[in-house]
């Protein structure tokens, strides 16, 4: 049974996380953008996945705690590497399942 | 798999799209399983964890939400957490709106309703490759959101069972991640506003709780970076190898 106020709560986690996702796109999808905004929207995708990446693997924890030697960091080195080289998606994430599992079974 | 043009037929736009899921879908098994098997300890039904998933679609805030309801907090608390944990999407909606140009409101709000960080770096990286259209990208979008919801479900009906971090699947949205963001370094501007993000994300990450650093970090960085284009144009002209 779902009860009332459960459904309150998901339908309002669901508009909160809805019109982050939408507002913009319905906002800047059908104009001429200025020219910095252009330039500058053409690098946050860089940002923001350098953004997600970088602190899960240098951090530890809760509360978050540097962490410069951990398996996470230590997979992604050469995950990372393969990537440059090879540039195929399939390969860096099978690469990077391997070596993680290889290096749970040994270094944790 | 370089074709000359993008064929618009259904077969070949749900083939492609089906098939340029793969990693998001393999990484989201494992998590989505995880979330299932956590919310149903705290006490949610298959039913009401598919509900979430589906209204919804948004891993980490979920996690969070199940999180606080088992910790006794309110809906007003659980929702303005979530809203707070989802602001980034401001910024990857904003950045695929680009791609968009010109199509039908009502397809642009189906479209809104897709937009995850996996389904975002994986379209966007498709589409500067050509090759690569709205229908696709929903495709992705939806094909991914099915893989989560199922994986929800079925982690809420018995994921105690199946064996967790088998063949290092944990780490395959990581190494998704890494190689998107490769894609994504093309030239040294591109490069240094990444550093500058990663950077500025980590040291935030410590000092601040929460996952506002995201956007912090990001708002910063190419806020830099175009400083940067701006001021230096010689830098931004430096292409990576692939232009």
């Amino acid at each position: 049974m779902i009860s009332q106020d459960y459904l309150f709560l998901c339908l309002g986690m669901g508009l909160v996380t809805y019109v982050p996702r939408w507002a913009p796109l319905f906002a800047l999808s059908n104009r001429t953008l200025p020219l910095w905004l252009v330039e500058w929207l053409d690098l946050i995708p860089a940002a923001i996945l350098s953004a997600l990446i970088l602190p899960s693997l240098v951090t530890i924890g809760e509360p978050r705690q540097l962490s410069l030697w951990n398996i996470d960091l230590l997979v992604a080195v050469p995950v990372f590497l393969f990537a440059m080289r090879t540039r195929s998606l399939g390969g860096t994430v099978v690469l990077g399942m391997a070596l993680y599992w290889l290096a749970g079974k040994f270094l944790g | 798999m370089p074709t000359p043009a993008a064929t618009t037929d259904r077969r070949s736009v749900l083939k492609d799209g089906i098939r340029a899921s793969w990693p998001v879908c393999l990484g989201y098994v494992p998590i989505g399983l995880a979330f299932g098997v956590l919310a149903q300890k705290a006490g949610l039904s298959p039913l009401a964890i598919g509900l979430m998933s589906v209204l919804v679609f948004a891993g980490s805030s979920q996690f969070i939400a199940v999180a606080m309801l088992e910790a006794g907090s309110g809906i007003a608390a659980i929702v303005a957490t979530v809203f707070t944990v989802n602001l980034r999407h401001l910024l990857m909606s904003s950045a695929i709106s680009v791609n968009l140009k010109g199509l039908r409101k009502r397809w642009l709000s189906l479209f809104a309703y897709g937009i995850t960080d996996e389904s975002f770096a994986l379209n966007l990286v498709r589409f500067r490759e050509g090759n690569w259209d709205w229908k696709r990208a929903l495709t992705v979008n939806h094909v991914t959101n099915a893989v989560w919801v199922g994986s929800t479900v079925i982690g809420g009906l018995g994921g105690a069972f199946i064996p967790a971090h088998a063949f290092g699947i944990d780490y395959a949205l990581m190494a998704m991640f890494l190689c998107l963001l490769v894609y994504q370094l093309r030239g040294s501007l591109y490069v240094v506003t990444g550093l500058i993000a990663g950077a500025v994300a980590a040291v935030l990450s410590l000092a601040i709780p929460g996952n506002s650093y995201i956007v912090a970090a990001s708002v910063i960085a190419a806020t830099a970076g175009l400083y940067i284009r701006r001021r230096y144009p010689e830098i931004a002209r430096t292409k990576g190898r692939d232009q």
